[in-house]
């Protein structure tokens, strides 16, 4: 079926409201500066952990949330993102100002300082948190996906994995559980070039990821993942085919990480020429060049949303900054309902190993 | 007691197989988990199933026999054979506020849903991602010539794990009340059903005609004494007994306390029977090394080593896989005898 693997293209612009594409080109900025304020935050070594950057594939996050149905009361669509899907969330309400608790460990962190990064969960605004081992997020949104099915919902869960992790045995079990109960799931695969150092030729043999679709009986595209209008248009295509009965759905999604695995890894695996040619298809200049072309946004409008977004971003960095570290004692809690761990007899007035 | 379907639909009735509660017939423990499961799916909408021939089959042990029939392939999914992939599902699904239940054809298949379990689930709450309401059930144990892949009891791969439950049941009764109490719980439950327990016809009982559970994280005193205590799960409370019966003949008065739930363990269950006799025996039928013994044997030096007036010992099976062949399988795993000769010892140290 030429459907299953043609490459989308551009286009898709025209078809946004300005009030659309201004939003659009908001998120993109506000992942591109959100990560740039926690790569200096980093330096500072203030994030306490590592720190992953989406740098060139923002649009593939953006684009592909855009197309989801949003809510804060917990009836809209769901997604899981995967480490580089900072856009993802932006999109679906988080707010800068918890990402960067996060990263920075903080008290008021979503987590409250017991887990990092993008790794945090809110039901409401519709996003479970993944956690690292790489394939469960697609069983537990095949399982998402299911429950939407079986409640006659017209929701659809939205999941991510990259083309490292697309080959573990979990990405294939959630993803043909899925294809097999007719749930509505997306998986994009964001085929980024590598998995952390390990080029694509060593996860897969195949000449795509897409050709997947295919071997499990589902729904499958594939697209350039710098161009934010073909990832909103293959991801809408696939989001409205799910909602309508017609099952899950795979998106290949060409992109490339600009950065290393994480902030410590210099990337010297890969050749310079590589990194220039994709500097070149950055997804937030072409989204510019391509609204600015067709006179869709004036120049005006973008920098005055550039401003707008470095205000709220330097503001969030502020609050975060002063946020405090959790007291040492709350690791203790919640790890059963209703069920105290003790804390160590070691650290308690008087010592006595008998009320261990 | 609660009445069923508070929020379910009117109660449909039950194919002959499973028990009519007003008929007073006594139940084997494979009856009562039946039972359980179809209570818990008329009761609750939310509630589903998940598993490898759980539907037109009926369950490899036919526990879910006719339950396809009753309450459609929406509720009693039949999944791939995957069980990281529907462990993991299941976690989402519960996420959505649904309470799955996912069947282990055999428990010895959980290792491949080790991950989703151990990372992913037993985490949730804490992580701050909510609850994860589900219960993974399915047969363990040996001495029905499985082999090393249909015997096993891998409940200690899971002990470790915070926010894990795991239940342990011996009794029909008990068996059917903590299923109950797994299903409604608000943490995931590993549930273990001993294969060899599930038709005995020894464990035949008269089932309460209410609604009823079995607090999860409470031990139970199977046969009270004075000499020593023997602490036990599962098929191993059958032993246990059997030993004590020709044990009374010796003037030898044993403490058996079923554990029933291993995490979290009943630790005051424990030390108060071991203050009491002085003397503590553990029989698991889980391999050696690693096993809850040696857990029980810490918690018991912590909390009352001064009450102690023998070495605290163990009985369990051999450090190797589950053997197939009858006399091997029979060398490999504990029994009455083994236990008798323990708590011999340990009245004479």
């Amino acid at each position: 079926m030429s459907e299953q693997t043609r490459v989308m293209r551009g286009g898709g612009a025209e078809e946004l409201t300005r009030d659309q594409l201004r939003e659009i080109y908001y998120y993109l900025q506000l992942t591109r500066q959100v990560e740039q304020v926690l790569a200096n935050l980093y330096r500072q070594n203030k994030v306490i952990g590592g720190l992953y950057r989406s740098l060139g594939q923002e649009a593939t996050a953006v684009g592909s949330a855009y197309a989801l149905r949003r809510a804060s009361d917990g009836t809209g669509d769901v997604i899981a993102p995967a480490i580089r899907n900072l856009g993802s969330l932006l999109v679906m309400g988080v707010r800068p100002v918890d990402v960067m608790r996060q990263y920075m460990a903080k008290a008021d962190s979503p987590t409250a300082g017991r887990e990092q990064n993008v790794h945090f969960t809110d039901y409401g605004l519709g996003h479970i948190g993944l956690i690292s081992h790489l394939g469960v997020m697609v069983e537990v949104m095949a399982g998402v996906a299911l429950s939407f099915r079986l409640r006659g919902q017209d929701r659809v869960a939205l999941t991510y994995i990259g083309d490292g992790g697309a080959s573990t045995g979990a990405c294939h079990e959630g993803l043909n559980l899925a294809a097999v109960q007719r749930a509505p799931l997306i998986l994009i695969i964001e085929n980024n070039g590598y998995a952390y150092s390990t080029p694509v030729p060593r996860q897969t043999a195949a000449s795509s990821f897409v050709v997947r679709s295919r071997a499990l009986g589902i729904h499958g595209a594939r697209c350039d993942g710098n161009d934010v209008f073909a990832v909103l248009e293959a991801t809408r295509t696939a989001v409205d085919r799910a909602r309508r009965g017609g099952g899950a759905a795979l998106i290949e999604v060409m992109t490339y990480r600009r950065k290393g695995h994480a902030e410590h890894d210099a990337q010297a695996y890969v050749p310079p020429e590589e990194l220039s040619s994709w500097e070149a298809r950055d997804p937030v200049d072409r989204f510019e060049r391509t609204v600015l072309d067709r006179e869709l946004l004036d120049r005006h409008e973008l920098d005055a949303i550039q401003a707008r977004v470095t205000a709220g971003v330097e503001e969030a960095r502020d609050a975060a900054e002063s946020s405090p570290l959790p007291q040492p004692a709350e690791a203790l809690a919640e790890v059963w309902a209703g069920i105290a761990t003790p804390p160590p007899w070691t650290r308690r007035e008087p010592v006595d190993p008998f009320q261990a | 007691m609660a009445s069923v379907s508070e929020k379910g639909p009117a109660v449909r009735p039950k194919p002959e197989h499973v028990r009519q509660t007003d008929e007073r017939k006594p139940v084997t423990m494979l009856e009562a988990i039946r039972e359980a499961l179809w209570e818990e799916l008329e009761r609750d909408p939310d509630v589903l199933m998940m598993g490898e021939d759980i539907g037109a089959y009926g369950g490899a042990f036919k526990v879910t026999d006719g339950f396809l029939e009753a309450f459609g392939a929406d509720r009693i999914i039949d999944t791939p054979i995957s069980e990281a992939g529907f462990t993991g599902a299941a976690a989402g699904a519960a996420h959505m506020g649904m309470r799955p239940i996912v069947e282990m054809q055999f428990m010895d298949f959980v290792s491949c849903a080790y991950e989703p379990l151990t990372n992913y689930i037993a985490t949730s709450r804490w992580r701050g991602s909510g609850p994860v309401p589900l219960v993974v059930r399915g047969p363990v144990g040996g001495g029905v010539r499985g082999g090393p892949f249909h015997s096993q009891n891998p409940e200690m791969a899971f002990f470790h794990t915070p926010g894990l439950k795991i239940v342990y049941p011996s009794t029909a009764a008990d068996a059917k009340g903590l299923l109950k109490a797994a299903i409604r719980d608000d943490d995931p439950v590993l549930y273990f059903e001993h294969k060899k327990l599930y038709r005995a016809p020894f464990l035949r009982t008269v089932l309460p005609d209410e609604d009823y559970t079995v607090p999860i994280g409470r031990a139970r005193l199977h046969r009270e004494g004075s000499d020593v205590t023997i602490v036990t799960y599962g098929m191993m409370v059958h032993e246990a007994q059997k030993a004590a019966d020709t044990l009374a003949g010796e003037d030898i008065d044993c403490d058996i306390l079923d554990l029933r739930t291993l995490l979290p363990l009943d630790e005051d269950a424990i030390i108060e029977s071991v203050r009491k006799t002085g003397r503590l025996l553990i029989a698991h039928e889980d391999t050696r090394t690693g096993g809850i013994a040696g857990e029980i044997a810490m918690r018991v030096s912590e909390k009352a080593f001064e009450w102690l007036d023998a070495p605290m010992l163990r009985v369990t099976a051999l450090d190797t896989p589950v053997p197939y062949s009858p006399p091997l399988e029979d060398y490999f795993l504990p029994n009455a005898d083994d236990i008798a000769k323990a708590c011999r010892y340990l009245k004479q140290y």
